[in-house]
């Protein structure tokens, strides 16, 4: 059992952690999520007595880590995957660490063999690729057999199956009882590992509760609805009329509209009041990784902007249609609505639907909004998946967000 | 408590190649220097000015490697401490051993009693065969004196390690103490013991007080306010500073 209380942490005037409580409790996976420079490794090393807090306190089991008897037999944590030092074969850096917590060395060949790093033990680490690196890592963290386990980002650089592997020890970890505390960007992947969530956004707390209640807090179910493209005035009236039957409806950038709070039986009757003919008119399900998003994007330190390219752009050939960037892109509204519910939200709103492009990218510096793009008829772009198939796929993403060129709200010809 | 951290901080320095070999490296330089210099002294003793003749000091002659042999020590002793952070390690170490104090003083008392052998071996190694050079002016173990300058040359060379590794506990990152500790040592105190103006000064740097053990033959010059013992007390007393400091540095700040 993890127990914060008013965590703070200051540097100089930077606050990197403020007024955090919250309890990880045993026999569960707890899911530690927020965006990137949100506090989760601040608060982690807080946990472990290796950064003094501001303010506030953390306990585990009761004891300030630093108290805690026999620490290293209680605790075991990754917190960095590179912390070891490249010229010290695998094993060694293991035995250093397991001899300096009294543990025996044969212990050092059995988690060697629970990671899979058998073969390699005696390689130096400098040549391990990501993954290699968080299995041994990992292999740290359970080297004293510890009844409350934390992981920074344990997934990061991991293939598919190192994922899958990851995922299935976390959750046979808490089986056993233990508590177990995993940080992580990727909704993704706690929607699929954690039984309960923590998610942070600059420092603070802005959930905290299980997967199964944020769920069915946060992904509303949606209708996308469909007029014909031929006769835009009929989407303005549709929209008007739905609107004052007391739906909420958000224009999505293909030209759809996304309705909440009406039944589909009841959309269509007003559609067929109105007199204006459907192309389409589905049930969706907003992901739990737009959720996130959504209750986040208020809190994200670093954005990406739109890759303006000045004085790069290459000559067109003679008769192409120069890249015109979407209408809808970098507007408001591009995440399913909040759901309806009566008596406020469980968790800090968001400032508003800021207008900033979606992806939190950890490499670029927020900087003024790209220039509102031309209206009318835009070349049809690929909308970033979260978007277009709001109904996500079981399969966690492994890499990190994307570096600026292969933002997805770079402007694409398509032509 | 002590002796698991002792038993670690050994497979550390054991299993990475850059401890080892800077440890050979101080060796190899000190007795390669000490007995070149020593057999050079040899051959120009016949030219020297009576002065010169009646000062010369052959156990001195032999650890005159030890001014470029203590730069690898104070690598020796920068690497082990700032390992730890460069590579992010003091995470994984502090988590397990809470106690910071245990944790920084067993690791020195680990790389000092390293240093302390090595040196002790490095310092008669290099007497003997410094000795041997230097032929018909030779110094043997047993005059006065000698036997005190060569244990001497070992202890100084430990506490140069150890000097060094409270300032990588202070300053944590290996290429700043590197660059502040090798050019201190390797001019700035050099200067600084040379020059008239700040002689007075100079003769209180670590490597400039402790050094003194290793004379055996006073210069006639020599107007140094402490003796052999003096000197390296002067030392010790950097090194208890330079320990303080980093162990408070490590008490104090975030990991």
């Amino acid at each position: 059992m993890i127990e914060a209380v008013g965590l703070t942490k200051r540097y100089g005037d930077k606050t990197a952690v403020y007024n955090l409580s919250f309890q990880v409790r045993p026999g569960s996976v707890t899911g530690f999520l927020g965006p990137n420079g949100s506090g989760k490794s601040t608060t982690m090393r807080m946990i472990l007595g290796l950064d003094n807090p501001t303010a506030g306190h953390v306990t585990i089991g009761g004891y300030p880590y630093r108290k805690l008897p026999n620490a290293p037999r209680q605790v075991g944590a990754l917190l960095d995957a590179k912390a070891v030092h490249g010229g010290r074969a695998a094993r060694n850096h293991l035995l250093s660490l397991a001899q300096l917590s009294g543990i025996p060395a044969r212990r050092v060949d059995e988690v060697l063999g629970v990671v899979g790093l058998q073969d390699v033990a005696r390689r130096r680490s400098k040549g391990f690729s990501l993954g290699m690196g968080q299995r041994l890592g990992i292999a740290a963290a359970l080297l004293g057999d510890p009844q409350v386990l934390l992981f920074d980002e344990p997934v990061n650089g991991l293939d598919p199956e190192g994922i899958l592997w990851v995922r299935n020890l976390m959750k046979s970890l808490a089986a056993e009882g233990r508590t177990v505390f995993v940080s992580s960007h990727l909704m993704s992947e706690m929607a699929l590992t954690a039984d309960h969530l923590i998610v942070i956004g600059r420092g603070q707390l802005l959930a905290d509760m299980s997967v199964k209640d944020f769920i069915a807090a946060n992904s509303a179910g949606f209708a996308r609805v469909r007029t014909p493209d031929t006769e835009p005035q009929l989407r303005e009236k549709l929209a008007g009329a739905l609107t004052e039957a007391g739906g909420h409806v958000l224009p999505e950038q293909d030209g759809a509209l996304r309705v909440t709070g009406l039944p589909l039986p009841r959309i269509s009757d007003i559609a067929h009041g109105t007199d204006v003919r459907l192309w389409e008119l589905s049930p969706h399900q907003a992901s739990l990784e737009e959720a996130y998003m959504r209750m986040t994007q208020g809190a994200v330190d670093y954005r990406s902007t739109t890759d303006q390219k000045e004085g790069l752009q290459q000559q067109l050939p003679p008769g192409a249609q120069p890249p015109m960037p979407v209408p809808g892109q970098g507007q408001p509204g591009w995440y399913a609505p909040p759901p309806p519910q009566q008596g406020g939200q469980p968790f800090a709103a968001p400032q508003g639907y800021g207008g900033a492009p979606e992806t939190p990218n950890p490499y670029a510096q927020a900087a003024p909004q790209a220039p509102q793009p031309a209206p009318g008829h835009a070349p049809a772009q690929p909308a970033p998946p979260a978007a277009q198939s709001p109904v996500q796929p079981p399969v966690a993403p492994a890499a990190p967000p994307a570096p600026p060129t292969t933002a997805p709200t770079e402007p694409k010809d398509v032509r | 408590m002590v002796t698991q951290v002792i038993r670690s901080e050994w497979t550390k320095i054991r299993s990475v190649a850059s401890t080892v070999w800077t440890l050979s490296l101080a060796v190899v330089v000190t007795i390669a220097l000490g007995m070149l210099i020593s057999a050079l002294s040899k051959n120009e003793f016949a030219d020297m000015s009576r002065r010169d003749q009646a000062s010369f000091d052959p156990t001195f002659i032999s650890f005159a490697g030890m001014g470029l042999g203590q730069l690898a020590m104070i690598v020796f002793g920068v690497l082990v401490v700032s390992n730890e952070y460069s590579t992010g390690m003091i995470r994984s170490s502090l988590a397990a051993v809470p106690q910071r104090g245990t944790f920084l003083f067993s690791k020195i008392a680990v790389a000092t009693g390293l240093s302390l052998a090595v040196g002790l071996a490095t310092s008669f190694v290099t007497f003997f065969l410094g000795q041997a050079m230097l032929g018909d002016h030779r110094a043997e173990i047993g005059d006065p004196g000698v036997l005190r300058a060569v244990i001497g040359g070992g202890i100084y060379m430990t506490l140069i390690a150890m000097f060094s590794m409270g300032v990588a506990a202070m300053l944590r990152s290996p290429m700043l103490s590197l660059g502040i500790l090798m050019p201190f040592f390797f001019l700035i105190s050099n200067i600084l013991g040379n020059v008239s103006a700040t002689e007075k000064i100079g003769q209180y740097l670590p490597d400039q007080a402790g050094s003194r053990i290793m004379q055996v033959v006073t210069p006639l010059d020599d107007d140094k306010p402490y003796g052999p013992w003096g000197g390296l007390g002067i030392m010790l007393l950097w090194v208890i500073a330079a320990l303080a400091g980093g162990y408070l540095t490590l008490k104090k700040r975030d990991a």
